[in-house]
């Protein structure tokens, strides 16, 4: 009973909020311009699904091709780091500096050089990019001593010792990096597409929200918001069953 | 060199790590082809270093190691950990040698089946290492250092973190191995029961920085079980390891 409970309790907590919220916009007559009850909201994105569905997509497209990139940009160079520890040393804090600096600052500037589509782009790689490059440099690290010390033992090239034990054992800290990357890059292009919806230029969703809010659309722009959050739960969900899947038969994490 | 000259040899060796910490000095030690030789004295001293020395992962820092056959013989080595690759089956962690040495899966196939017969984990080929109690691990370690059928097994304090009784139980498959193979084995270990049951030659440690202080031959019946540990030749010769041990240490060090 009380497990059933646990399940059922997040979904009822957020039906009565909901409701809560509905109620106390008929109550009140609050004007849809100050506050849209969650049923106007669905009805918006009901009727504005063409616009709302295309940005989407929009959003994304770069979203994830942006956390493809720094994938593969974040795992190679991490190889590197691993291979020669020197490079590490010369090339981290500019990973660093990146990474500290924050995404809204950058934008405009990138906006200025590129295209707007590719500055979005590129916002979503740099704030993907650092957890993957520093999950996969600590996973690479991270394979057992005594493993490496036993590959040494019988004679193992380089390669096999990447392939055969770094790989894997850095697998679950890739894993990770790649969920909070992923969430990251959503809010770098979200970021961005809200600097280039200033400048009146973009597609993705960011930018419905920043022209529904010049024109006052209030129920739009929480249209464009649930679906920016949905977005975002869906790649969350996505990449930790990833995780599960390929860890569940012999990492702890996902026993 | 002669044919009964050590297999290994080491002469005067000393080791001093890069951090200064002197782990070895003037080490004098033969390991005899087809012996079973134990190492033995509290943990520090410098056993697991003169071990990865005879296996040729270390270098001394003066001194020097030298095998009988000119290059480092066949040698399989077993940590106190398992030390096992949890994302591969039991049989694929065995293979792992022999897929070093570029040792097909379907070729090794022979190897690796008669070194699970040999641990008595035939029916575990598939499992992984997750779903194997740690006797079974420990187990597989020692079927993995089997797997090259080397002439030289060195063994660092395999039995260490498990209870006794499953320790008396791969005693015991210890000595049958033994039997069986034919192998010349160096045994590590901080147990003065464990050494005279298992070995026919005792070297007792000093305190770091670590040396042999003396050397007990084991005189036991062909046949060691639990008639042998009850005999009083056993325990006479704990005692004159104890003793050895209390003369390097001081009564209150003794292990
Ligand atoms: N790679 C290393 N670098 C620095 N110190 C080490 C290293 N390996 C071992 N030591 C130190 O050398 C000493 C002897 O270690 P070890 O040979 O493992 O002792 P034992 O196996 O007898 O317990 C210990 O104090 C240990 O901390
Ligand atoms: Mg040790």
């Amino acid at each position: 009973m009380t497990r059933r409970l646990e399940t059922l309790a997040p979904w009822l907590a957020f039906a009565l909020a909901l409701a809560g919220w509905e109620a106390m916009v008929r109550l009140n007559e609050t004007p849809p311009y100050i506050l849209p009850a969650p049923s106007l909201v669905l009805r918006t994105l009901v009727a504005d699904w063409d616009i709302l569905s295309a940005a989407l997509l929009v959003t994304l497209r770069t979203t994830l091709l942006a956390l493809a990139l720094a994938s593969a940009g974040g795992l190679a160079l991490a190889l590197v780091f691993a291979r020669w520890r020197w490079s590490e040393r010369a090339l981290f804090p500019f990973a660093v500096v990146l990474q500290v600096t924050p995404i809204i600052a950058i934008a405009p500037l990138l906006l200025v050089y590129l295209e707007t589509e590719a500055a979005v782009l590129a916002c979503a790689f740099i704030v993907a990019f650092f957890p993957i490059l520093s999950n996969a440099v600590l996973g690479l690290r991270s394979a057992d001593r005594n493993l490496v010390e036993l590959y040494e033992l019988y004679g193992a090239s380089r390669w096999a010792q990447l392939r055969l034990l770094r790989l894997p054992s850095a697998l679950p800290y890739f894993l990770g990096g790649l969920r909070i990357g992923g969430g990251l890059a959503l809010i770098g292009a979200i970021v961005a597409e809200i600097a280039a919806g200033a400048a009146g230029k973009g597609a993705g969703l960011a930018f419905r929200i920043v022209e529904a809010g010049y024109r006052l659309n209030v129920p739009r722009m929480f249209a464009a918001l649930t679906l920016v959050s949905l977005a975002g739960i869906a790649i969350y969900v996505a990449f930790s069953a990833l995780s599960r899947l390929s860890l569940r038969r012999w990492h702890d994490s996902e026993a | 060199m002669s044919a009964d000259a050590p297999l290994v040899r080491l002469r005067g060796v000393g080791k001093t790590f890069d951090t200064g910490l002197r782990a070895l000095d003037g080490l004098d030690l033969d390991v005899r082809e087809g012996e079973t030789l134990t190492l033995l004295g509290p943990s520090g001293c410098g056993k697991s270093t003169a071990l990865r020395m005879m296996a040729g992962l270390i270098a001394p820092s003066e001194g020097a190691v030298s095998w009988r056959t000119g290059a480092r013989p066949e040698i399989g080595f077993v940590f106190q950990e398992p030390t096992l690759m949890p994302w591969a089956s039991v049989e694929d962690n065995v293979w792992l040698p022999l897929r070093l040495r570029g040792v097909s899966k379907a070729r090794a196939r022979a190897a690796v089946d008669e070194a699970l017969e040999r641990v008595g984990l035939a029916d575990f080929a598939r499992s992984l290492p997750r779903e194997l109690s740690g006797g079974m691990k420990m187990r597989v370690s020692i079927a993995r250092a089997l797997a090259t059928r080397p002439a030289l097994l060195l063994l660092d304090e395999p039995f260490a973190a498990l209870d006794e009784i499953t320790r008396f139980k791969l005693n015991d498959d210890l000595l049958r191995l033994r039997e069986t193979m034919r192998a010349t084995i160096v045994f590590v270990t901080h147990s003065v029961y464990e050494s005279v049951y298992l070995s026919t030659r005792i070297c007792t440690f000093s305190a770091r920085p670590g040396r042999v202080t003396q050397e007990i031959a084991v005189e036991a019946p062909a046949r060691r079980d639990a008639a042998f540990r009850a005999s009083p030749a056993f325990a006479q010769t704990c005692q004159r390891a104890s003793a050895a041990l209390e003369r390097a240490y001081g009564l209150e060090d003794a292990p």
